[in-house]
């Protein structure tokens, strides 16, 4: 038993890499994940990669800043200190408009990003777990768990005759601890 | 797929022979990972000086007050908002480029949009330092949020326009940072990857772990195209409250309902011209023509000249509503404006708003580089005087004409407006040398399906009919990246 933990397929052209997804998946090879320096359309349904639910989350923040900017107005404008400004109502709703707006949107932009942020695990100083450093240059990365799929050469042979420019076999999940 | 096959009328957004991923990636970072060149130096160290200008007015004018301005009993507002609202104007264009064409899947944005960005950043940052300044006394400049306080209770008027301003601006510069950030870390992570030492540990701080994976991509997607989403209305109520600031005063001349579409086109207007102003000499100094190409600069000139036009028909709209109104200080502040002691300022903002952007009718003008440039200086001149107007010649005619008076700049006002362009640059200028000026990422989503060399193979080919790829060889004739050989490389099957 060899020592490989990943099974790194590395395409210089990304329609290849779909051509080398499409070859494993006829062949019953699961896919660990995609590495890849742009977005690939259509690599999520290929993958059976589930639509993301951070829509819902950036309404969900956008109603939690549409509650908070009204509440803060009515709060100050109404109900603390109701001021008396030219006799006009002390709840003047078409006033409370341009804050509460800018408090949505406030609100809905950081709740997403911190939302995506919190669910990829993005944050300063987080050590990138690279499998190969050209991911983010010139090189679509497929990669395969080597331990559930146990036939190596058939994983090979079909990833070059996709048209993988190298095909790695590392012993190292991540390459780039070093 | 990452690549489709479009169109072959569409002109191409990327030229050059032999491109792969591996060459958009060491174009873009030549100037990110080697020292600076001369051009860069000479630019940085003149920006610097501006910038130490700027530190000097605006700590004369935190030390002594505000009365370090020309400001008068009559004329409260002058330079300080002037330069606020063309800052932010400016700022426009990279939310703009960034989200409207974002929604409008207009790919050209690929391009420019992460430089735009910047910008809008930069703009905001100049504009901000003159809300603060004008306040008079800076360190208290956090009572216009609603803090609980010791005063009372007493809180914020949220009547005011110029609170919602607080509101808008801090939201808009928040949200904009938001999104230049989130793009660029693709691209951070593309300098980490390549980087060693120190470099790599700091871009890798930078480049908060992000690995590229399928899943990673699928949420930057859907987070790009929300946030632009929110950004679109969020860019319009940002003018639209600027504007409101005047709007919602009785002074004759800002009491007029047009203002809020008039500002958002008057800032879509002038800060496409700085981005044009920047780009063209961006292009050049670090060799980005091919990412940059005519297409973007002509793109660029047709919106200057549609918000121009637009902003053209409402000068002459509010000229007319003066007239309509039959309300006498409305029309005298109109005719102060053409034939008054300022009237000189007036016919500078109309010529160089009106009439310049009208001369991109020409192709020959809308795709020349030096004229577009010159012209997209004069955009800006004009679009600073249409504030300067705006806001000068409708206070210094008071209602009492024992009150009238003149605005004379002092030497802090002007430095302060130079200072404040220095700062830009400064920003700016670090910003080219420490971050990609164009967002690889999506520029590589170009290289299958927009770029030159996709289309030319397509044709060789024989992808295409004959009379399609003649439309496409006369349109690459404006290219100033495009050589004869690779249009007659068309020819060939």
């Amino acid at each position: 038993m060899s020592n490989t933990k990943y099974i790194l397929g590395s395409f210089a052209d990304p329609d290849e890499m779909m051509d080398g997804i499409d070859r494993l998946q006829a062949n019953n090879i699961s896919i660990y994940d995609c590495f890849t320096p742009m977005p690939i359309h259509g690599i999520e349904a290929k993958l059976g990669v589930k639509p993301s639910r951070l829509p819902i989350a950036a309404f969900c923040f956008g109603g939690l800043g549409l509650m908070l900017g009204f509440s803060l107005l009515y709060f100050t404008m109404s109900y603390d200190w109701p001021m008396n400004i030219g006799g006009k109502p002390s709840m003047p709703l078409p006033n409370f408009v341009p804050v509460t707006f800018e408090v949505t949107i406030l609100l809905c932009a950081l709740g997403m990003v911190a939302t995506f942020f919190f669910r990829n695990h993005l944050f300063p100083g987080r050590a990138p777990r690279v499998m190969d450093l050209r991911a983010t240059d010139d090189r679509f990365i497929i990669a395969i768990d080597a331990r559930d799929n146990a036939n190596h050469e058939l994983i090979d042979n079909l990833l070059k005759e996709a048209g993988a420019v190298e095909v790695k076999y590392n012993e190292r999940k991540y390459v780039s601890y070093e | 797929m990452s690549s489709h096959n479009e169109s072959i009328l569409r002109e191409p957004l990327m030229t050059g022979k032999g491109i792969t991923y591996a060459q958009v990636t060491d174009d873009i970072l030549l100037p990110v990972e080697n020292k600076p060149n001369k051009a860069w130096w000479i630019g940085f160290i003149v920006a610097v000086c501006g910038a130490m200008l700027w530190v000097i007015s605006v700590g004369y004018t935190f030390w002594t007050g505000i009365g370090a301005w020309g400001l008068n009993k009559t004329v409260g507002w002058a330079w300080d908002i002037t330069d606020f609202v063309w800052w932010v104007g400016i700022g426009h264009a990279g939310t703009l480029i960034s989200a409207v064409l974002l929604i409008f899947r207009q790919n050209w944005r690929n391009s420019i949009n992460r430089s735009a960005e910047a910008m809008t950043i930069f703009a905001v940052i100049c504009a901000a330092t003159y809300v603060v300044a004008h306040m008079g006394r800076p360190w208290l400049a956090y009572w216009i949020f609603p803090l609980p306080n010791q005063f009372g209770s007493l809180w914020v008027n949220f009547n005011s326009p110029l609170v919602w301003d607080a509101f808008a601006i801090s939201t808009y510069f928040t949200v904009s940072l938001v999104f230049w950030y989130c793009g660029l870390l693709p691209d951070i992570a593309s300098v980490r990857d390549r980087a060693h030492g120190l470099r790599k540990k700091i871009y890798s701080v930078l480049s908060f772990g992000w690995n590229g994976s399928v899943k990673s991509w699928q949420r930057f997607e859907i987070v790009s195209l929300i946030l632009a989403g929110i950004s679109t209305p969020l860019v319009l109520s940002v003018h639209t409250i600027v504007s409101m600031d005047f709007a919602t005063s009785v002074i004759p001349g800002w009491h007029t309902t047009i203002f809020p579409p008039y500002f958002v086109a008057g800032a879509i207007f002038s800060g496409f011209a700085m981005v044009q102003t920047l780009l063209l000499i961006l292009r050049k100094v670090m060799n980005f023509e091919h990412y940059i190409t005519m297409f973007h600069i002509e793109a660029m000139n047709k919106i200057i000249m549609v918000t121009g036009s637009i902003v053209g028909v409402a000068y002459l709209t509010e000229l007319f509503i003066a007239w309509y109104s039959g309300s006498e200080y409305e029309m005298y502040a109109f005719a102060n404006r053409i034939a008054g002691p300022y009237a000189w300022a007036y016919w500078a903002m109309m010529t160089c708003n009106v009439i310049s952007p009208q001369l991109f009718w020409f192709k020959k003008i809308r795709t020349s580089i030096p004229i577009s440039w010159i012209l997209s200086i004069i955009v800006n001149i004009g679009m600073w005087f249409e504030r300067f107007v705006i806001i000068v010649t409708s206070l210094h005619r008071d209602y009492l004409p024992s009150s009238w008076a003149m605005f004379y700049p002092t030497w802090v006002d002007v430095g302060i407006f130079v200072g404040s362009i220095g700062l830009f640059f400064t920003l700016f200028l670090l910003f080219l040398r420490f971050l990609p000026g164009i967002a690889i990422a999506e520029v590589k989503l170009l290289l299958k399906s927009s770029s030159l060399q996709h289309k030319t193979k397509l044709v060789q080919e024989g992808a295409f009919p004959e009379d399609q790829v003649e439309f496409f060889r006369n349109s690459l004739e404006k290219y100033d990246s495009v050589t004869e050989e690779e249009i007659n490389a068309l020819r060939k099957k």
